[in-house]
């Protein structure tokens, strides 16, 4: 696997292994409402064909499911002097750089699943829609923190737009 | 002194006192549906005043209610009630006239309208995205125009509809020349020769292009016959005729001709696409003026739109593969803000360079970037949009790479020059795509299993949302990696020496003897890049310039 990406001389901070709940979680949670509602059909119809659906289904979510634990740990951030670089995905891998100064605002959400295990998810803001900086698994004092330190930095090198 | 006396004399708008819109504002407004409803009353007296003179044949009228309220001698009274209602018609449109103001001062536009809900909008001068100047067909019969501050955001710009058109051009130098970093003390309007009619006359034929703010002449001159070719062969063409196509094969297959009626409203809305793409980019014309560059379209409405330095986020020129032989480009760029002006014609502002040919595409890409100075990165735009590709400046996919890239692995390839990103693809449907440096926002590599396998990455350049996308698929690895780190140490650095943002204060330059540099003007903005117009009062910080008028309603006028 020498053709992965790897962006030379950084050290990826890790979000928290707590993650791997409310990930694995989440999914299951839609991989039953998904096979459910492809199963409608088939049973209505009682054909044997139609449940090819809902197991093609079943077997993809499964090995994601399966995955979630090294999905989680390929998701790394890193503040390095003039940007925040973010990585993510295993199979499907992206990094994204974003100069501090282009930042228009930093959320912080807590959903149910997260509220749970104590956990914050970060959102990064441009004036670009195509960004898509969000950070999950954060322990929750770890994210205000994260997000006073990123509100810092964008300050002292503001950019217009 | 009334505000009628301030429109008729052409002072100066942007004085820091409230102003009124032009009288004619509820009628421009209204506009079609008033034109039809006094049609349709004409029409009905005429019917009825040729009725009544003639006496002719009197079948079928008793229905008419008019002719029923005549003859039952209620006529008095619901004159009255017709009276009564117009009045209080004129007068709710009069009221809200009155209520609807707007003052210029040297940070802010400001606008305050409703009569029973009351907005107060307004928009940061130095947030400024570009200033549009609107003259509708009708508002133009009158004088009148409209002029709109854009400013980042939806839905976030600050209108003034309608103001009269002699005193626009002067309000949007001005407006400009605030946000540019400099004040202006005593700026005089310059009234157009002749009486009202001439003054109308002269308006309606004169060149768009405000002679004193900008050379006179457009960089570019469209053509007539290119305009024709150019509608004829777009893509758009090519699906009308697929259509038609295959309307024909399902017509004679099945022998049903009504199939046809069902095409007659399409083809009538085809019709009116052409019939507008021509006419508003009929008197296309495009010049650089010491606030930025100015765009114009428009035959009968016209729209004019000047964009300070800085705000455009991304330029891309193409060819759609039918312009190829007549070696035409088209230009559009990807913006912070768009103007509502482009129900025009349906083009959207987006579009800077509806067609030309090679030299034309190079001086208007010489306006949109200018920071593109050296002959160098000159020469890589040319090469980006017509080389088949090789070494050529480019960093192209590698030979691997054609699985993914049939025709255009040689070409498929970016370019990092001082001040720029620029991303050339597409050996069929030619494409550049660049990016100013200082207006990127972030920065996307990604790899998926497929290009895994192949050694090859896929960079991305998130710019603010428009027709512009720049993304490059296919390259090398190492390539995208090191161009990840490369165009990312750029983007900091070109960020930090941008001075756009106030784009007169670096380099003092006056546009008149009555213009006086200032550069004390001291703007402190706030982390938030706030898109929309702050509604709260003055930011603490912005020091200079006068204070503000107070803010009771009816300051200004008795």
């Amino acid at each position: 696997m020498t053709n992965r990406l790897e962006i030379p001389n950084t050290e990826w901070r890790r979000v928290s292994p707590r993650y791997v709940v409310v990930d694995f979680v989440g999914t299951l949670v839609f991989a039953i409402v998904a096979c459910a509602v492809t199963s409608i059909p088939a049973v209505l119809s009682g054909s044997v064909l139609l449940w090819a659906i809902p197991a093609s289904l079943a077997v993809i979510f499964v090995i994601t499911l399966a995955l979630t634990p090294r999905r989680v740990r390929s998701i790394g951030y890193q503040l390095r002097d003039d940007d925040l670089l973010f990585r993510r995905g295993l199979m499907f891998q992206r990094f994204v750089a974003v100069p501090y100064g282009r930042m228009q605002l930093v959320d912080i959400n807590r959903g149910p699943l997260d509220r749970a295990v104590g956990l914050s998810e970060l959102k990064f803001v441009t004036a670009a829609a195509a960004t898509g900086v969000v950070i999950p698994g954060l322990v929750a004092a770890d994210a205000e923190e994260l997000r006073d330190r990123l509100v810092q930095l964008a300050e002292s090198r503001r950019a217009g737009l | 002194m009334t505000q009628r006396d301030v429109i008729g004399t052409g002072s100066r708008l942007a004085d820091g006192e409230w102003h009124r819109l032009h009288p004619a504002t509820p009628v421009l407004k209204g506009g079609i549906a008033l034109v039809a409803i006094v049609g349709v009353v004409i029409v009905n007296i005429r019917d009825i005043f040729i009725n009544t003179v003639i006496g002719g044949d009197r079948r079928g009228e008793e229905y008419d209610p008019l002719v029923w309220i005549y003859e039952h001698e209620f006529a008095g009274l619901i004159a009255l009630a017709l009276l009564a209602g117009v009045l209080l018609f004129v007068g709710g449109f009069y009221v809200s006239w009155r209520m609807h103001r707007f003052r210029i001062t040297d940070e802010q536009v400001e606008v305050q309208s409703g009569v029973v809900f009351r907005t107060n909008r307004r928009g940061r001068l130095d947030r400024i995205q570009g200033v549009n100047v609107s003259r509708p067909f009708l508002a133009r019969l009158f004088g009148a125009a409209k002029l709109e501050v854009s400013v980042a955001g939806q839905n976030a710009n600050v209108q003034l509809a309608y103001l009269r058109s002699a005193a626009v051009d002067e309000l949007r130098r001005e407006i400009l020349l605030r946000a540019s970093g400099t004040q202006s003390t005593a700026a005089k309007g310059t009234p157009l020769p002749g009486g009202v009619i001439g003054q109308r006359v002269a308006e309606f034929l004169g060149p768009e292009l405000d002679p004193d703010a900008a050379p006179p002449e457009s960089v570019v001159q469209m053509n007539l016959g290119r305009l024709m070719g150019s509608l004829l062969l777009s893509g758009f063409t090519v699906i009308i005729i697929g259509a038609i196509i295959a309307l024909v094969v399902v017509t004679t297959t099945t022998r049903e001709p009504f199939f046809l009626l069902g095409f007659v409203p399409a083809i009538i809305g085809m019709g009116g696409y052409y019939v507008s793409r021509f006419t508003r980019s009929l008197r296309y014309s495009i010049a650089s003026t010491s606030d930025g560059i100015r765009v114009g379209f428009g035959l009968l409405s016209t729209s004019n739109e000047t964009l300070p330095p800085g705000r455009i986020h991304a330029v891309q020129v193409s060819q759609p593969l039918l312009w190829r032989p007549a070696g035409w480009w088209e230009i559009k760029i990807n913006r912070a803000s768009n103007s509502s002006a482009s129900g025009a014609a349906g083009q959207a502002t987006t579009t800077i360079l509806p067609v030309g040919n090679a030299e034309d595409t190079m001086r208007v890409l010489e306006l949109v970037l200018p920071g593109l100075v050296d002959p160098a990165a000159i020469g890589l735009l040319e090469r980006g949009m017509r080389s088949r590709g090789g070494d050529d400046g480019f960093t192209n996919s590698p030979k691997r790479a054609r699985i993914l890239r049939w025709f255009s692995w040689r070409r498929n390839g970016f370019a990092i020059v001082p001040g720029a990103v620029m991303f050339r693809t597409g050996s069929v449907w030619r494409e550049l795509v660049v990016v100013p440096q200082a207006r990127l926002q972030s920065l996307d590599l990604r790899q998926g299993p497929l290009l895994r396998r192949l050694g090859l990455a896929s960079l991305a350049v998130h710019t603010v949302a428009g027709p512009v996308i720049a993304r490059l698929g296919a390259i090398d690895r190492d390539d995208a990696v090191a161009a990840f780190a490369a165009i990312e140490s750029a983007a900091v650095s070109s960020a930090d020496i941008d001075t756009s943002h106030r784009w007169r204060m670096t380099v003092p330059q006056s546009t008149g003897p009555s213009t006086v540099p200032q550069p004390s003007v001291s703007q402190s903005t706030g982390l938030s890049t706030e898109p929309s117009p702050s509604t709260e009062p003055e930011q603490p910080g912005t020091a200079a310039g006068p204070p503000p008028p107070p803010l009771s309603p009816g300051a200004g006028y008795p």
